[in-house]
């Protein structure tokens, strides 16, 4: 799906400073040469079994399919990967791509903290030095998350510049890189940023979607009629939907945080609010006002609060091969509730943006049709923050 | 002949950068006419962007505080409408790709032209990208400026090549801002910019002192600042032009001795 210059249509590109260009061409030789190499697909294997966890379950939601009504419901278990999401098949894939290609040291932007604990995991297994960059706000938001860092033996740094969220650590882990590069792999957490990033972090991220296919057809014998996800930058989406593309009848719908609504400026909802820029190294949609100037976007989930998307995403979009769906906080946090009342599992409050767009589409649907919901990570992290938006007191 | 090339006919060009609007743009008005007074051979004007990944602390702050004192795009034209009554030095903005996609590249720079800019520095669009812009610098004569970084090894005499008005030398890894000791091997840097190119190259990033500036134009065309005046403006706030126009001065002095 992408051109050489790491196009998806318009959209991607490398809008970065001559200072990385050299380790991004040096990146994507790397990868163009050990992604079809045997030795290393079978080391990414075993990590991925051995270590993390997969394949990851794909559970037919019963109680929930019949309490809705309509399509069976299936939810494809990421959370029940070793550190909690999806994050970890990309941080192991580059983590064993930057050993491979002789760097010692990790640097990851996180936001809700996810792929900062994945990235700090990996180094951690891999004997690497890690340093975190995290919005200062979500340090707070999700305090928990930022000791896990630190027990793990990374280095996490609040971002006090800006709105001190997910789009700060972004900039903040891109200036790190520019000022040390020699010995140091910039682990970025989603399908996002230059060339070859967004093509990199697919391909990681697309064992998703593979095991959804294979699992799908050996209990239903068919392929999905929609899958959905969650998107921020749109990994674990891109995942969930890579290998579905060329299945034109299966849906693929991305769920966006609408914040407090589109129609509010405390939303994150890029597709739904945004329009075509040039940011964080590529070419894509994002919130911004009429003079180009980033927006201060806002989300609940620390995971989506970001005002871009990957370019990927902004292409299936354009040629309308994808559907991306707005989700205020309040149906978030109302299908955090009900995945756990229902079926005993708290999704991270990021996934249950995909349960709530679910929930609203599986009632008008046949009972012989089916939807996988992609579950991107574990809602423990959110309990403290779920409560407080509900009025309790209770902090970490 | 570009007019950027005239900034490099008086001895060892001093270049200085300064951040419209900040802290407002009456202030930027009276610290370029400063600058330009005192020596320098080019003015950097630099649009802010709310988000500048290859800036430091100094130069962010000087964003955030032109972007919450309410300056926009169209501001800042009116600005250089202004100064360019009197003033004749050579100007280029300095800013991020997206401020100028937002605009709409033809429109922006037809603007440019109109209101008298001669070149474009942005350091998120490398050679690899370069064709986002380039058509309509062409279009309206506006040099869009190419930069070369210590990482740039092979990639030098590519870039030099197709270099317009002038090389950019970034000193150092990392972001801008001011730095005690630049150790990078400028001086085959430059060697291999001048066996690709006749346009001048200037550097920039870490340089404040007069000591540093005659060192680096020893060694190339021409010095860049952009933190260490900056700092004045973020210590003096409106009363900086003054400041500004005698540590021009004293730069364009030092780089006299170079």
């Amino acid at each position: 799906m992408t051109n050489p210059n790491g196009r998806f249509g318009s959209h991607g590109g490398q809008y970065i400073p001559e200072t990385l260009m050299n380790a991004v061409i040096e990146l994507e030789k790397a990868y163009n040469h050990y992604k079809n190499e045997p030795a290393f697909n079978e080391e990414l294997t075993e990590l991925f079994n051995e270590y993390a966890g997969r394949p990851s379950r794909l559970y037919y939601a019963e109680k929930m399919s019949r309490d809705l009504g309509g399509a069976k419901i299936y939810l494809k278990r990421e959370d029940l990967n070793h550190t909690g999401s999806h994050k970890i098949n990309n941080v192991l894939g580059q983590a064993l791509l930057a050993k491979k290609i002789g760097k010692t040291r990790l640097i990851a932007e996180t936001g809700a903290g996810q792929h900062g604990v994945a990235t700090a995991t990996a180094a951690a297994l891999m004997g690497m030095e890690c340093v975190v960059f995290m919005g200062e706000e979500d340090t707070v938001r999700q305090a928990l998350n930022v000791y896990r860092m630190r027990l793990l033996g990374a280095e996490v740094i609040p971002v006090k510049t800006g709105t001190a969220t997910l789009k700060d650590a972004v900039s903040e882990a891109m200036r790190e890189w520019t000022s040390r590069i020699a010995d140091t792999h910039y682990c970025l957490g989603s399908v996002m940023g230059p060339h070859p990033f967004p093509t990199i972090v697919r391909d990681f991220q697309s064992v998703i979607s593979r095991e959804i296919k294979e699992q799908l057809l050996t209990k239903e014998g068919k392929l999905p009629d929609a899958v959905i996800a969650c998107v921020g930058g749109g990994s674990n989406a891109m995942g969930s939907f890579y290998h579905f593309i060329e299945d034109k009848n299966v849906r693929l719908i991305g769920c966006e945080a609408a914040g407090r609504g589109i129609d509010t400026f405390e939303t994150a909802a890029t597709i739904n609010t945004g329009r075509a820029g040039i940011f964080h190294g590529m070419k894509s949609y994002f919130c911004q006002d009429e003079y180009g100037q980033i927006a201060p976007v806002y989300s609940i989930s620390a995971g989506l609060d970001y005002p871009g998307i990957g370019p990927e995403h902004a292409y299936l979009h354009d040629i309308g091969r994808a559907e991306y769906v707005p989700v205020t906080d309040e149906e978030a946090v109302c299908a955090f509730e009900y995945l756990s009342r229902t079926e005993g599992i708290i999704p991270a409050i990021e996934s249950a943006h995909a349960v709530a767009y679910a929930m609203k589409i599986a009632p008008e649907m046949k009972k012989d049709q089916i939807i996988v919901i992609t579950i991107s990570g574990r809602g423990d992290k959110d309990c403290a923050a779920i409560a407080r938006y509900r009025g309790e007191n209770l902090y970490e | 002949m570009s007019k950027i090339k005239s900034a490099f006919e008086n001895g060892k060009a001093f270049i200085a950068f300064i951040t419209c609007g900040d802290p407002d743009l009456e202030t930027t008005a009276a610290a370029v006419r400063a600058a330009a007074e005192n020596g320098a051979d080019l003015i950097e004007l630099g649009i802010p962007f709310s988000d500048p990944t290859a800036e430091g602390p100094v130069i962010q702050g000087a964003n955030l505080r032109a972007l919450n004192g309410g300056v926009t795009t169209d501001k800042i034209f009116a600005l250089v409408r202004e100064l360019r009554k009197d003033i004749q030095t050579p100007f280029v903005f300095m800013t991020y790709a997206n401020v100028i996609f937002s605009y709409g590249a033809e429109r922006f720079l037809s603007a440019c032209r109109d209101v008298g800019i001669d070149g474009l520095i942005l350091p998120d669009l490398p050679f690899e990208e370069k064709e986002e812009f380039l058509p309509a610098c062409h279009t309206y004569g506006v040099d869009l400026i190419s930069l070369i970084a210590p990482t740039s090894a092979d990639r030098i005499a590519t870039i030099s090549k197709e270099a317009e008005g002038f090389v950019y030398i970034v000193s150092s890894l990392g972001v801008t801002g001011t730095r005690s000791e630049i150790k990078t091997d400028l001086a085959s840097i430059v060697s291999v910019v001048r066996q690709n190119t006749d346009i001048p190259c200037a550097i920039g990033f870490g340089i404040s002192t007069p000591e540093q500036g005659r060192k680096m134009a020893a060694v190339s065309d021409g010095a860049i600042v952009g933190s260490a005046i900056i700092k004045l403006l973020e210590k003096y706030g409106k009363d900086a032009p003054e400041y500004i126009g005698s540590y021009v001065r004293s730069m364009k002095d030092a780089l006299r001795t170079a």
